[in-house]
């Protein structure tokens, strides 16, 4: 099985004439995700062509997509500017599951989109994040299909690169995955590390999870606390920036280190803790990864 | 980014909050005039992009306008924290009875702005944050309502007893809101907000953050950054469009993604290297970034080799190889060039390495590896 998203879902894409929503959607229409509409304001009415002849109806709002579509997913590729209210504008719709991919949205405009989608019970995804791919089934995002493959190991990262990095030794090692899930760069998101433990928990074929943390903020600590109470499958854990200087951005507007919590040895020191195994290299991960499978 | 104390007031006072005055002067001569302006005796104080001023010599006292000058000429050019001060902040001395503590920043765990107060002001926030937690007061604002009077009022009241003084602290409770929210700053802070024997409630001192995404729709507060406090590379890889953060070592880092370069630089120390910075070429990988990426790494004359670590997803890795190509060819490189790349276009992007006498790995490790050795 897979987490929040299966190959059922209805898939609407907001920007999709722009130039990474455009490439992006055939990318994830080639991989198999089912995508029904687009969004771009003022282009509503035409077809956006996906790859082979597959045709996707263009609307004004996403309101119409989903009246039309039955849409109940969607991906975001707006610009900054615009993306915080692309997020709110799907949350609006009754979308349920909103993924973000957009990086350098404002923070307070993301503090509102946040808060308005938990009162309309959407999930969102990132902003600032890769995606979602369910292997041989769906994806949503941006992370490429062909260095994936189904089995048992549940991937949740902060970073993009990195989990790539990370997914491509597990699945060399023979070591397939259920889902990978990035949840983004960025200070607030939407899904957290905790988030989606409790659906790999729920998840029988999920047997092992790989966490990808990095400097900055408390999101770690909290997910092994809440790993070793609840969760009955071993974690392998790695966190980058050991040798980040405090107060600098490392690339992620949320990788910054303020106050000792935010180091890398502090979350490696909760992870190790709560039993989580943490690999010192990327490449150690999927070798740790096959010894707990053992 | 970050606002100097000066201009951090500045904002302040455009919002009606009471702020004691002050003038920055660039030379020790207009700090004596500033100085004998506020009655001959004046504080002076370091502007530059880092805490622990006072610590750091910073912030000195002057009961006389000459001893002014005397300050300004010491700290002007002083270096704190490795930032060479450029200009003081001179401030007639106020009448202390009391120092609290007021900040309002972005709390990642409720996902909105959350405001701290502490009676304990005057020092280091976080020390009492780790010392003594139950001196700080903390509400979180609904972004949907804003800061309300009633949060306003209480968050001044855990300051004061004196109804007039908490009437005055929450009026710059809400002051500071306002500029928080106003200029999409990712922190604002007072520290100390004083109360004088008079009676009065006055900000003293003043910290401000703004949230980077927030520039492009911001012009006047992004004409706000000083370029002359901060090193010219941090300042040409902004305007190339790449996330660098400069460091101390020798291993000059060229990466795609946050995560990996900062995995990367990790990996630098693991086998024994020290990282010369962090660099994020993103997404794109145009020829033209590689370039002002290997021309910020190069002008750091620690930089004893260049490596590149390239995991091709969305980023070609022919793109790549062709971005350093072309810059080897358009500037000199008279370090060696290690390189990594490994996914989308991965071979074709050796045949243009080759071609140019260029090879590259296919693992993280070998080229860090590789690298830490010829740094040495």
């Amino acid at each position: 099985m897979s987490i929040f998203v299966d190959g059922t879902n209805r898939v609407v894409v907001q920007g999709i004439t722009g130039r990474d929503g455009s490439f992006h959607t055939r990318e994830m229409m080639a991989y198999g995700t089912r995508v029904v509409a687009g969004v771009t304001p003022g282009k509503g009415g035409r077809d956006f062509e996906g790859p082979g002849s597959a045709a996707v109806p263009v609307y004004d709002t996403v309101a119409e997509a989903v009246a039309e579509t039955g849409a109940d997913a969607s991906v975001v590729y707006v610009p900054p500017a615009f993306a915080a209210s692309a997020i709110m504008e799907a949350a609006d719709a009754g979308v349920g599951f909103i993924v973000c991919v957009t990086e350098g949205i404002p923070v307070l405009d993301m503090v509102r989109a946040h808060a308005l989608a938990r009162d309309r019970g959407s999930r969102v995804l990132g902003p600032n994040c890769p995606g979602i791919i369910c292997p041989g089934k769906t994806t949503m995002g941006i992370i490429p299909g062909r260095m994936v493959t189904p089995g048992p190991v549940g991937l949740i990262s902060r970073s993009g690169t990195l989990t790539y990095e990370a997914v491509y030794h597990l699945t060399r090692g023979g070591l397939g995955q259920t889902t990978c899930v990035g949840i983004g760069g960025d200070p607030l998101i939407g899904t957290s590390f905790v988030d989606c433990l409790a659906a790999f928990a729920e998840d029988p074929d999920t047997e092992a999870v790989v966490m990808i943390g990095e400097i900055g903020g408390t999101a770690e600590q909290e997910a092994a606390a809440w790993a070793s109470a609840n969760l009955n499958v071993p974690v392998v854990g790695f966190i980058a920036g050991r040798t980040a200087p405090p107060g600098k951005r490392m690339g992620h507007a949320g990788a910054i280190i303020s106050g000792s919590a935010g180091t890398a040895a502090e979350k490696t020191r909760a992870f190790e803790e709560n039993g989580i195994r943490v690999a010192r290299r990327p490449v150690e991960i999927a070798g740790l990864v096959a010894e707990s499978l053992r | 980014m970050n606002l100097h104390e000066y201009q951090a007031k500045e904002l302040f006072r455009e919002a009606g909050m009471a702020v004691n005055p002050g003038e920055v002067a660039g030379d020790p001569e207009q700090a004596r005039a500033l100085a004998e302006r506020f009655g001959g005796n004046a504080v002076i104080k370091a502007q530059v992009h880092s805490g622990g001023r006072g610590k750091a010599g910073g912030v000195k006292l002057a009961r006389s306008p000459e001893e002014a000058a005397d300050h300004a000429s010491a700290i002007l050019g002083m270096e704190i924290n490795g930032l060479v001060v450029g200009e003081v902040l001179v401030c007639p001395i106020e009448d202390i009875a009391t120092e609290a503590y007021v900040g309002v920043l972005v709390d990642r765990e409720g996902q909105c702005p959350v405001f701290m107060v502490s009676a304990e002001g005057g020092v280091d926030i976080e020390e009492v944050a780790a010392t003594n937690p139950e001196a700080i007061h903390r509400v979180r604002v609904d972004p949907r309502y804003g800061l309300l009077p009633h949060q306003a009022y209480g968050l001044a009241a855990r300051l004061y007893d004196d109804p007039g003084l908490v009437r005055q602290a929450a009026r710059i409770v809400a002051q500071l809101y306002d500029v928080f929210e106003g200029n999409g700053a990712s922190m604002a802070e007072i520290n100390p907000l004083i109360s004088t024997a008079g009676g009065r409630v006055v900000a003293i001192d003043a910290k401000m953050s703004i949230d980077d995404n927030e520039l492009f729709r911001r012009p006047a507060v992004a004409a706000l950054r000083d370029t002359a406090s901060e090193d010219s590379a941090d300042t040409r890889a902004r305007d190339a469009g790449l996330s660098f953060v400069k460091l101390d070592g020798n291993v000059g880092c060229c990466v795609n993604g946050a995560g990996l370069a900062m995995a990367t630089m990790d990996l630098v120390k693991y086998y024994g290297g020290e990282p010369a910075n962090f660099l994020d070429i993103g997404g794109s990988s145009s020829p033209d970034k590689v370039v002002a990426a290997l021309e910020i790494i190069t002008s750091d004359p620690e930089v004893k080799v260049i490596l590149f670590n390239i995991f091709g997803g969305i980023t070609r890795c022919d793109d790549v190889a062709r971005g350093i190509v072309a810059a080897v060819n358009r500037i000199g490189i008279d370090v060696p060039l290690v390189i990594r790349l490994t996914g989308t276009n991965e071979e074709l992007a050796r045949e243009i390495l080759a071609e140019a006498g260029l090879a590259a790995v296919a693992t993280m490790d070998e080229v860090v590896e590789q690298a830490v050795r010829l740094a040495r």
